[in-house]
């Protein structure tokens, strides 16, 4: 049994899991995220939200391969590694990896380091270059990842504090492709990382629980907590909130979203970007030299 | 009984028999952030956990800024 409540509900295994999928297939199907025949790439972390996310997209048969990035994070890395081959080979779905010490040339905390960025910084802006990349060289339509609705109701805590009103107005749960930049989803928003977590432990999908040391006392950690804190006395709170952003608040950031026209090529790798040479191919400069 | 906590990896002996939802306000946790599992499966906030149980309190928030 676990109970859920803001859906002021107990479900047995069984249903439980059904109501994984349902919300999944939800919110595929509300915000127009994947077309039956298209092909998806999963971000794989190990971590139970991607590793639930791959799972119920392959239920649902979508056509849904992985990709691991390492990130040469000691024994976290080599076991995150471990968990996403393990998945990967339980259900029969392909597997690519590509490895940032020996693919690229640097690892998040050294290269994090040298290049003078907070390692989550040097770490999201790897990954999205890395996933969208091997999207467009793969040709995925789509980029899916596990950002759950904490992560979601998280991000725009931080970002309602702050005002930060570019990041407002991309705070959607689809972002379209555009020239150089593959689609991307977040499928298990109307999930939460309790429920994605315990749909691994019901469905026995081995995960690595422990949290990335890099990650020690990041804001985003701090207001998932305060959310939580929220929670526990207003069941469906963070639902409201992020929900209610989404239908009744981020049009009005719509003029804030930054140019989608006027972008360059980078003269380097020839991803977009404002400037003459992109962000990824900055760090990957500072951090390697 | 043994209780498994994570990040950092700790166990602790706790009495028998208890509510999950006392367990939890004994250790400060909050139970929308961790789920408790006994056996390999879950278990809800008004089961009673008894003295010769090992229990796993597993944290569910996760995640740097990517």
């Amino acid at each position: 049994m676990i109970e859920i409540r803001r859906h002021n509900a107990g479900f047995c295994r069984d249903c439980f899991l059904h109501h994984c999928r349902q919300q999944v297939r939800r919110t595929i199907d509300d915000f127009d995220m994947i077309d039956a025949d298209q092909r998806v790439l999963v971000a794989v972390s190990g971590g139970k939200d991607s590793l639930a996310l791959w799972d119920i997209l392959l239920d649902l048969d979508v056509d849904a391969s992985g990709l691991y990035l390492g990130l040469g994070i000691g024994d976290y890395s080599d076991e995150s590694g471990r968990y996403a081959r393990e998945f990967a080979s339980s259900r029969g779905a392909p597997l690519t990896e590509i490895d940032l010490p020996a693919d690229v040339g640097f690892d998040i905390p050294s290269g994090a380091r040298r290049a003078r960025r907070v390692p989550c910084s040097a770490c999201g802006l790897s990954k999205r270059h890395l996933f969208n990349q091997a999207a467009l060289d793969g040709g995925f339509d789509v980029v899916a990842t596990g950002h759950n609705l904490d992560d979601e109701a998280a991000v725009l805590f931080g970002n309602v504090l702050h005002w930060s009103e570019e990041y407002l107005a991309r705070q959607m749960p689809v972002l379209p492709a555009s020239a150089g930049f593959a689609r991307k989803v977040k499928p298990l928003v109307r999930l939460g990382e309790r429920e994605t977590a315990a749909y691994c432990v019901l469905r026995g999908i081995d995960y690595i629980v422990e949290e990335c040391p890099m990650a020690a006392g990041n804001k985003h950690l701090w207001y998932k907590e305060a959310l939580n804190v929220v929670e526990r006395s207003s069941p469906g709170a963070k639902a409201a909130f992020y929900f209610g952003f989404l239908d009744r608040a981020r049009e009005r950031f719509a003029c804030a979203e930054g140019p989608a026209a006027g972008l360059a090529s980078c003269s380097r790798c020839g991803a977009p970007t404002t400037g003459e040479v992109c962000a990824f191919c900055r760090l990957v400069e500072r951090a390697t030299t | 009984m043994k209780v498994l906590l994570r990040n950092p990896r700790r166990e602790l002996d706790v009495a028998g028999p208890i509510q999950v939802h006392a367990l939890l306000d004994r250790l400060g946790l909050n139970r929308e952030s961790v789920l408790v599992i006994r056996r390999e499966t879950l278990v809800t906030g008004d089961a009673t956990l008894q003295d010769e149980d090992d229990v796993e309190i597993r944290p569910v928030i996760s995640g740097g800024l990517a």
